[in-house]
């Protein structure tokens, strides 16, 4: 049992929380989010310069075989800085699919040019009846004499609309929930039959609806094995999980900061409002949220990184505990900010909005309270 | 960061379980298994088998006796003494005045009080508040005026805690009033039982136990050299012990241990009836409680890993305060709702050693869930309510 960290990934975390400080201010990342594009191409391409979209990647594949601790350190700042660039949906959702199952001839096509920066990417890991259960997947490929045939429908595809490549999980046998005779395919963002209908989600990121007809797939376009690919998708989907957990940390962290500091400027009746009991007592039970948030989140990150035996089920723990205390700290700290927190210029509100999303994605605070709970 | 143990540490893990498993009294164990009250002379055989094994200084440093243990070995120390259902290391002594006394004593009461309390040959109580000194704590009233080579007390402390077992006492008594703040004029005092003019009433507490006293004062004769420290910074000695107690309250290992016990149970069928794991409401709040209870066992962990790269234990020990009790008191009333209908009956006497089962009403300690749940009301209001806790948070932490 140890909770230091190594020097490298003292240096990440500085590295991530210089670059906010210096480069991303709330002014930034409003500017970048109404822009056409909804993220920043020379800040993408920062990050590849600084190393951090090889992260995760093996050394073998050119990259620095970070695990969940360092996930969680960049991730957290990612958080802290509200950045909206696709680091989740490229990085960590379709880069760690890529890394797991690509063979090599997939990884020089699509890996090298995701680490490098300039290949945008997408895991369509959701339909519009499945909710938060991985294995229902009503996507069909059907196998002919030269390859595959697609058709179905992915829903709120995170980064879908930019995306290059796009991975489809498809169902190659068995019934429409079972987790055997699912199958990933490699679809080019602009093939024939795809469409896309792209849009803004409400924390200023995006996505989009998928829709696959006759879509075509050759030999080349398999990832992985045949009817084999939940596990790879549960093993993603864990990973991200984690991923905006951490991410969803910051956010609290730095809403009930905020709002700390705020209370202390706002003066009403002639005095700081931050002087009422009433209230600080309930800033106090923000940071106590936080602090058990973070403290999760290092167990979660441990597990994990250690594979221990508890590590799925402190994935379960974290988020449920991310979604009821993102919940609270969200909105104590829109109330405490008065009307200033419902307000399009207050930084508080876009956090809100973030941790909110955060909270709906991945199985919400219920679903895995009920993993949990079994 | 690693959060599993290493070679090493799993061998001390086995070292622990080991004497946890075969060094209690065997007496002791049963009684702990069949849920009866412990006697003063039961914890002293216990916390005297701690001593012999050298681990009753389980947190203080080495030149004075104690283990030197690292946060991973206090960690496993603390988790095995809970799992296996061992007795509680009473606090007072080895986990309260015992720190006040190698920190702020001087040589000759270190010395003279510090083998006592690991060899647990003296059993001490504390005396903080008083009838009108709540939360209010820094309004006490208690008097020690100095005359010649003794102090004269006058006063009473309240709540005092197995202050019926009782040797010794440390006390928060006011030695000035012409003070610009009320906390300037507080000293630390060491006080005998057994001199003249000391009183112990018992105070019975809500589910009818003898567990917390009244101590009067009547003109009780004090010498100077039992003054800890220096007179009038006797707050800011006793604001350090209470962060010391905070940690303690926090009770993880042993809510963990409860909530486990509790899973197992719940998995049980009573004559052949559905078991309590159908129940998903039951569980899930089951499933709640133990997350937020591995939260706070990494909260504490942080924080002790702070306090061992020489920072005492700061304002955040509050949290712990108040997340801990705030779960203890959550397990209670999941056990008492576990237990149904056996909630109700008011059987303490039944809960004597090998009181033969066919005789007992409720399975185990079915009946003694809701004694517990009305007795553990008393976890978020002692060691500074949990009001008070939120204000120092508020104050000390967030700065307002």
């Amino acid at each position: 049992m140890d909770f230091s960290l190594t020097e490298v990934q003292s240096m990440l975390a500085e590295s991530a929380e210089k670059f906010i400080a210096n480069d991303y201010d709330f002014d930034t990342r409003q500017t970048i989010a109404a822009s056409e594009q909804g993220y920043s191409s020379s800040v993408w391409r920062t990050f590849a310069e600084l190393g951090w979209t090889a992260i995760p990647f093996s050394e073998a594949d050119g990259g620095f075989d970070g695990g969940p601790i360092e996930s969680m350190l960049m991730m957290q700042q990612f958080g802290r800085g509200l950045i909206v660039e696709p680091y989740l949906a490229n990085i960590v959702l379709a880069g760690g699919v890529l890394r797991r199952i690509a063979n090599e001839s997939q990884k020089a096509k699509w890996m090298q040019p995701l680490i490098a920066g300039e290949l945008q990417t997408a895991l369509a890991f959701a339909e519009p009846q499945s909710r938060y259960d991985l294995a229902n997947i009503e996507t069909t490929a059907v196998a002919d004499a030269d390859g595959w045939v697609i058709n179905g429908h992915k829903s709120v595809v995170c980064n879908g609309g930019h995306a290059g490549l796009l991975i489809i999980p498809a169902r190659t046998s068995g019934d429409s929930t079972s987790a055997t005779g699912i199958t990933l395919f490699a679809v080019e963002g602009m093939a024939d039959g795809v469409t896309r209908r792209s849009y803004r989600t409400v924390d200023a990121h995006q996505a989009a609806e998928i829709r696959l007809e006759n879509v075509r797939a050759d030999g080349g376009a398999l990832l992985g094995d045949v009817n084999k690919a939940y596990a790879t998708l549960d093993a993603v989907i864990d990973e991200a999980t984690l991923a905006v957990c951490a991410e969803a940390v910051g956010i609290m962290q730095v809403m009930t900061e905020k709002t700390v500091e705020y209370s202390k400027n706002r003066v009403q009746f002639g005095v700081p409002i931050g002087s009422f009991q009433a209230l600080q007592h309930r800033m106090v039970d923000m940071l106590t949220a936080c602090e058990q948030s973070y403290s999760l989140l290092i167990w979660a990150s441990m597990a994990n990184a250690d594979q221990s035996d508890e590590a799925k089920k402190s994935i379960s723990a974290l988020k449920y505990q991310v979604g009821t205390a993102g919940q609270k700290v969200g909105q104590e700290a829109v109330q405490l900010h008065g009307a200033m927190g419902v307000c399009w210029d207050t930084d508080i509100a876009h956090y809100f909005k973030r941790l909110t999303a955060i909270g709906q994605m991945f199985g919400n605070a219920d679903w895995h309270l009920d993993k949990l709970a079994a | 960061m690693h959060v599993t143990f290493s070679e090493d540490e799993l061998a001390f893990r086995d070292e622990v379980r080991a004497f946890f498993r075969n060094e209690i009294p065997e007496d002791i164990a049963r009684k702990q298994r069949q849920n009866v009250p412990l006697e003063r002379e039961d914890h002293i055989r216990f916390q005297k088998a701690l001593f012999s094994k050298g681990w009753a200084g389980y947190n203080w440093p080495i030149e004075y006796g104690g283990t030197g243990w690292t946060i991973a070995q206090k960690y496993i120390f603390g988790t095995e003494m809970a799992d296996a259902n061992s007795p509680n290391i009473i606090p007072f002594g080895l986990g309260m005045v015992g720190p006040i006394i190698y920190t702020f004593g001087n040589e000759a009461q270190k010395l003279r009080f510090l083998p006592d309390i690991l060899e647990s040959n003296v059993w001490w109580c504390q005396g903080y508040s008083e009838p009108g000194s709540g939360s209010d704590l820094a309004s006490l009233k208690t008097r020690a005026d100095l005359e010649g080579d003794h102090y004269v007390v006058n006063g009473t402390k309240t709540w005092t805690t197995l202050g019926q077992h009782a040797d010794w006492i440390f006390c928060l008594v006011r030695t000035s009033s012409d003070v610009a703040r009320r906390q300037e004029g507080i000293s630390f005092l060491l006080i005998d039982m057994q001199t003249p003019g000391v009183t112990v009433t018992p105070i019975l507490t809500i589910e009818g136990d003898h567990e917390i006293n009244e101590v009067h004062f009547d003109d009780v004769q004090v010498p100077v050299e039992n003054l800890v420290g220096e007179e009038g910074k006797g707050w800011t000695y006793g604001k350090v012990l209470l962060q010391h107690e905070r940690t303690g309250t926090a009770g993880v290992a042993s809510t963990n241990y409860r909530l486990k016990k509790l899973r197992a149970q719940a998995a049980r069928s009573v004559r052949g009836a559905a078991p309590l794991v159908n129940d998903r409401n039951f569980m899930r709040k089951l499933a709640a409680t133990e997350v937020e209870l591995k939260a706070l066992e990494f909260t504490e962990l942080r924080t002790l890993a702070a306090v061992a790269s020489g920072k005492a234990p700061g304002p955040e020990s509050s949290i712990l305060k108040l997340k801990g009790t705030e779960l203890q008191q959550a397990t209670d009333a999941l056990y008492m709702e576990a237990a149904g209908y056996y909630a109700l009956p008011y059987v303490p006497d039944q809960y004597v050693l090998d009181f033969p089962e066919d005789a007992r009403v409720g399975e185990g300690a079915e009946t003694t869930s809701s004694l517990r749940y009305f007795n553990f009301r008393k976890a978020s209001i002692y060691g500074g309510s949990n009001e008070i806790q939120k204000n120092i948070i508020a104050k000390h932490v967030l700065g307002l």
